[in-house]
């Protein structure tokens, strides 16, 4: 077991089936992460990174109702566990302490 | 799929494959992401691309997390339930009689048949396999060509040469074994009575090579001495009793051997066959003034076996051979000898060969019996899955509720599967009664069988009857089994008309006309091979063979018999000849006219002068043999028409041929007679070149003409004739047309065993017709007293019940009978030269014979069902 440690897509995808609220689908997730972030996503990898956010407890799915438009299947909406908000808050955390303890200065330079 | 007019959808076999390996708790979520990823695509990138994308995604997908886990519990759950379905599966066998009786008859009848050629099979494999390197030895066989003369005919003999040459030229062989076949005559023991033998030559390696274990005597030089002799038990036993017979002294053929040990008795699968085995060193002395005892190409009665070292390349050995057959041919004029390499165990179960050793059979033989027998056993089968499907709608609301208590496809099916397979064991019990039965006519339906085979039961055997059982109920439940796992539970429950499950029909409709083109063309075949028979048996040979009785006179002088048969009122005739013709023994001897270098292989027969006329051979020119001319040292020779032709003797003009000479073995002789062209060989070989040579002191036969009332009493008398001649030997006497018969023993077999295969196909065939015939009456009972309410006649009611079954007898006939008379006319009647037309009305009444049975059966059903009181039908709801 890896733990609660989150890689940096799993938070991302964690961090946008929060912002989706009730529409948090993987095509839904796909695309606005899509969006976001600028970069292309691949379904097969969202698929994977929500199979595993399952396995570790982070979020937890329960299937909608049929629309049309997929071929009279069913929805798979994920929302995220306390368990998944903790661990989201958790690398917020880590990273605010970080960001504090960098100067102003430092940063600039760069 | 709402853009284009024409809806586009992912591809199928993509979509079936991801829900064959996705876990069904992922799969819904996946297929439908992957449906809006397609309709998306579809719309951006088109159909082609869309699809594309879609393939590619469904496998990118097949990762280790959607991965269905193999289903252990479901194998477990067909263990928990096979009581379940044992259970039900007897109770609807029982429930239904008439079907079971009908599915188990069919079943145990054409399982029978199966479980007789696993049987022949099995004999016939282990033949051989009691020789310790059965899989090392090799026979050689040998093809000989003159000149330019191609002889079809492979032989199973070789020369004794060539097992010296191989012996000496061929490294890596690591024994030959040579037989040498003709040793046949008495055997005594000084002061005792005769005892009639067959044996072989055999070499010192014969031992090595061979599995032949010794009772008494030293196995590395029993063979080696000339004039030593090695008895089998049985024959030790009939010379010299109980006594030991090792070192004790017989005469074969009155010359001295020393017993130098007993053989156990060979085994009944043994292609190789004695009562004794004489060293081969004893031909050295005895044939010494024989100069073509070790000629190349005196290649007809001897037999070479090889005895290889493992992993031999034979290839190598093969190209080796070809060598030394090629330096051979040297030794002799204008012949090659091609030899081939045959392994021991394919022996006796192969290809046909000429000059056999021992009993073999014909692998042709044996693939047409198994043949019939699967299609026999087909048949069968699709009376199971005819009426198993048929009958779907009385078993479907079980299925339902099956499937509804969480059965799966699989499930279903393998109850079905475990049904028909119940049924087949029960089946196979039945049939192995049946195999008990019919194993003595089996075994006596040709001759040559019962030298060959037992059917004795092994261990081996039962394992195969039970794995054909089950392969027959697999074969039989597969499609029920397929058909009813298929079922809709929800359908079937809402109680729908049984009407629409009642699909099939079409692949019903095959299935009966599939039984019934192969009842027909069964039963055509036979009439044809009964008609080929019957025209060999009466056939004109083109002499006389009528109240001619042979006898084989045994090495015995003529005189004393012909004096006493002579006196006999019902003897008309006698005269000697060397052999019988036209029963398939064939003599032949080499002829040359003027030209030396044109020599020829000719059949011949040693008659003499009252030969000709006895047997009323017509002559064309010239007269018959004059006995005095023989005594003043003259050669005499009487040939046929085709004689003339193949030497081209004078124009092929007869009369002026009389008086030319010919050279036979060197001999010159004066052609004094022609006659007509006759069959020398069987009927289904061209007719030959033939000639009569007058040597009636060389008789080995004596043919009597007959005519009497009481045959038997005749028989009598010429037995105790015999009986003062030769006390030794029994009588060997048959009637001409006796041994014709007998010559086509082979061809009555075939026609029995078709035949009864024929009667078998026509049997199952017409069970399942009416079990389908009785099916379709009750389920259309109702419509029928309908029907018959509204004013039907019962007439129209039986026309209209069994039209359809008469429409599908009619296609098979007409695909069976068609498909018959040509595989007949192309491959199996232009092989016999000289064979009966096929008579069209014989094929129209088999047909006629099926289509009767097919007819009395719907006719009797169907009557019944007319006949019954609609108010008894229709009253009750």
């Amino acid at each position: 077991m890896k733990g609660t440690n989150l890689g940096e897509f799993e938070e991302l995808v964690l961090l946008t089936i929060a912002a989706l609220l009730n529409d948090a689908y993987s095509v839904a997730i796909c695309d606005e992460l899509e969006k976001t972030s600028g970069r292309a996503v691949k379904l097969g990898v969202v698929h994977s990174v929500l199979n595993r956010l399952e396995e570790k407890g982070l979020v937890k799915s329960k299937l909608g109702d049929a629309t049309a438009t997929r071929g009279g299947k069913r929805k798979r909406f994920y929302s995220v566990t306390s368990a998944g908000k903790a661990s989201l808050l958790k690398a917020k955390e880590v990273r605010d302490q970080l960001w504090n303890r960098i100067p102003e200065f430092a940063l600039k330079a760069i | 799929m709402k853009k284009s007019n024409i809806p586009v959808h992912p591809p199928k076999w993509a979509e079936r494959f991801l829900s064959w390996y996705c876990k069904p708790e992922l799969l819904e979520d996946l297929q439908g992401d992957l449906n809006e990823y397609f309709e998306r695509n579809l719309k951006t990138k088109g159909a082609r691309s869309a699809r594309w994308i879609y393939i590619i995604d469904v496998i990118k997908f097949l990762r280790l997390y959607t991965l269905r886990k193999p289903e252990f519990i479901n194998a477990l759950i067909h263990w928990i339930m096979l009581g379940s379905y044992i259970k039900t599966s007897s109770r609807s066998i029982l429930r239904n009689k008439l079907f079971s009786s009908i599915n188990i008859a069919g079943l145990a009848i054409s399982m029978s048949v199966g479980l007789l050629l696993i049987g022949l099979l099995s004999d016939l494999f282990s033949y051989d396999a009691f020789h310790q390197n059965s899989d090392r030895i090799y026979r050689v066989t040998s093809h000989y060509s003159y000149l330019d003369q191609v002889n079809s005919a492979t032989n199973a003999s070789s020369s004794i040469r060539l097992g010296k040459a191989i012996e000496e030229s061929i490294p890596g062989v690591d024994k030959v074994a040579v037989l040498r076949r003709g040793l046949y005559g008495d055997v005594k023991v000084p002061d005792a009575k005769a005892v009639t033998m067959e044996g072989l030559w055999a070499n010192e390696a014969s031992l090595r090579v061979f599995t032949f274990p010794l009772l008494h005597g030293n196995s590395t030089t029993a063979l080696k001495e000339p004039f030593s002799v090695l008895l089998t038990e049985k024959s030790a036993k009939k010379l010299f009793g109980d006594n030991d017979a090792t070192g004790k002294t017989v005469l074969i053929k009155d010359k001295e051997h020393t017993v130098t040990g007993v053989l156990k008795d060979v085994p009944l699968f043994s292609h190789i066959r004695f009562d004794m085995l004489v060293s081969l060193s004893t031909r050295e002395i005895t044939q010494k003034d024989n100069k073509h005892e070790l000629e190349w190409d005196n290649m007809w009665n001897a037999y070479t076996y090889l005895l290889v070292p493992e992993n031999t390349d034979l290839a190598l050995l093969q190209s080796n051979l070809n060598e030394l057959a090629l330096r051979e041919d040297k030794t002799v004029e204008n012949t090659h000898i091609k030899l081939g390499l045959q392994p021991l165990k394919s022996i006796a179960l192969g290809e046909e060969l000429n000059n056999e050793i021992g009993p073999v059979m014909n692998s042709s033989v044996v693939w047409m019996i198994g043949i019939l027998c699967i299609v026999v056993l087909l048949s069968a089968c699709f009376n199971y899955t005819n009426l198993s499907i048929a009958r779907s709608m009385k078993r479907a609301r079980e299925i339902g509720v099956r499937k509804v208590s969480g059965a799966l496809r699989s499930h279903v099916a393998f109850q079905f599967i475990t049904e028909a397979i119940i049924i087949s064991l029960a089946a196979l019990a039945i049939a192995f009664m049946l195999f008990l039965l019919l194993r003595p006519y089996f075994i006596s339906v040709y001759p040559g069988m019962q030298d060959m085979v037992s059917l004795e039961l092994t261990p081996q055997m039962m394992v195969c009857f039970v794995a054909l059982a089950a392969f027959v109920g697999l074969a039989a439940g597969v499609f029920p089994a397929l058909f009813f796992s298929r079922i809709n539970a929800i359908q079937v429950l809402k109680s729908t008309p049984a009407l629409k499950l009642f699909g099939n029909l079409s692949m019903r409709r095959m299935l009966i006309v599939m039984q019934y083109t192969i009842s027909i063309a069964f039963i055509a075949a036979t009439t044809i091979s009964y008609r080929q028979y019957e025209h060999m048996l009466s056939f004109d040979l083109g002499f006389d063979t009528e109240n001619i009785l042979n006898i084989s006179l045994q090495e015995n002088k003529p005189d004393q018999l012909i004096k006493a048969l002579n006196e006999m009122p019902e003897v008309k005739q006698i005269s000697k000849s060397g052999l019988v013709t036209s029963v398939g023994y064939y003599w032949s001897t080499t002829v040359k006219y003027t030209n030396p270098a044109d020599s020829a292989d000719i059949f011949y027969n040693q008659v003499d002068e009252n030969y000709l006329p006895l047997h009323r051979h017509k002559f064309v020119a010239g007269k018959n043999f004059t006995p005095k001319l023989n005594t003043e040292g003259e050669k005499q020779v009487i040939v046929n028409e085709k004689f003339l032709k193949r030497f081209n003797i004078t124009n092929n003009d007869p009369l002026k041929a009389i008086d030319e000479y010919i050279f036979i073995e060197g001999e010159r002789t004066r052609i004094v007679g022609v006659l007509k062209d006759f069959h020398y060989g069987r009927v289904e070989s061209k007719i030959m070149e033939v000639m009569f040579t007058y040597r009636p002191e060389q008789a080995e036969m004596l043919n009597v003409k007959i005519q009497s009332n009481d045959i038997a009493a005749t028989m009598n008398k010429i037995q105790m004739e015999w009986k003062k001649l030769d006390d030794v030997h029994p009588l060997k006497a048959h009637f001409y047309e006796e041994s014709i018969e007998r010559t086509y023993d082979e061809y009555k077999a075939k026609i029995k065993i078709v035949g009864v295969l024929a009667f078998l196909a026509i049997f199952i065939a017409s069970i399942g017709l009416l079990g389908m015939v009785v099916f379709t009456t009750e389920t259309r009972l109702k419509e029928l007293s309908i029907r018959k309410v509204m004013g039907a006649s019962d007439g129209s009611l039986v026309v209209l019940l069994g039209k359809n079954f008469i429409l599908l007898l009619s296609i098979a006939a007409v695909i069976a009978l068609p498909a018959t008379y040509f595989y007949y006319e192309k491959y199996v009647l232009n092989q016999i030269t000289f064979h009966a037309p096929i008579n069209i009305s014989d094929l129209v009444i088999g047909v006629m014979v099926v289509m009767a049975l097919a007819l009395i059966m719907i006719g009797i059903q169907a009557f019944k069902a007319a006949r019954s009181n609609p108010v008894d039908v229709l009253k009750n709801e």
